[in-house]
């Protein structure tokens, strides 16, 4: 999987920045591209463009091997990710997408639990294999 | 294209709308607004930008990912906390 993040920095502002605070959090620094995003355009396509602060939202947007976007997240400044449930999601899609779009993850879905086969069988019957208690 | 050198300003581009990267920015005036959005279960917007990547500067082309899962994360600002 490949993370790009993006900003309205500079990518000189996004050197400083991981030369001297990310690196002190990440060994070795931040080991994917810090995109630039000056103008904004890229936010706005992607509808984070804050153009009172002109700034972008915190949204995270799940991007498949097509190109084609299954997940997005976008939260205020104020509260960070929490970036385990992304991946838990990038994984739930994966599993649906190597299984050619036969089965489905229920909710709170973890790689090794069972996954869903929709069909007529199904109907009415997901209580017999899934239960809330079987998201944790 | 957008080059990562020099003193020009540059910026990310959407694919298919013009660029104008020696441009000032022009606050409040709405004619770069762009058509494309960002829906789940349709494409993602391709894009041009430059980057800083493990010590260089680059230029990332989304679509130079295509057959990848790629996780695209915005965020308010560098040095902004959280």
């Amino acid at each position: 999987m490949e993370v790009l993040s993006v900003s309205v920095d500079s990518h000189f502002v996004h050197k400083m920045w991981n030369d001297h605070e990310l690196v002190k959090m990440v060994d070795g620094g931040i080991p994917f591209h810090m995109v630039s995003d000056q103008a904004g355009n890229v936010g706005r396509a992607y509808g984070v463009w804050d153009e009172a602060q002109g700034i972008e939202l915190r949204g995270c947007f799940i991007i498949d091997p097509d190109g084609v976007i299954q997940g997005m997240e976008v939260l205020t400044p104020p509260v960070g990710r929490r970036i385990a449930e992304t991946i838990r999601q990038v994984q739930a899609f994966q599993r649906v997408r190597a299984s050619g779009g036969k089965e489905a993850t229920p909710a709170g879905w973890q790689p090794g639990k069972p996954t869903l086969q929709p069909g007529p069988h199904l109907v009415g019957k997901v209580w017999e294999v899934w239960k809330p208690s079987m998201e944790e | 294209m957008a080059e990562a050198q020099g003193c020009a300003r540059v910026t990310g581009t959407v694919s298919g709308e013009e660029s104008t990267p020696n441009q000032p920015t022009q606050p409040n005036t709405p004619q770069q607004e762009t058509k494309m959005t960002a829906r789940v279960g349709q494409k993602a917007p391709d894009f041009t930008a430059p980057a800083y990547y493990k010590g260089g500067f680059t230029s990332v082309k989304l679509s130079d990912f295509a057959g990848k899962w790629v996780l695209l994360c915005f965020y308010p600002g560098d040095f902004t906390f959280v």
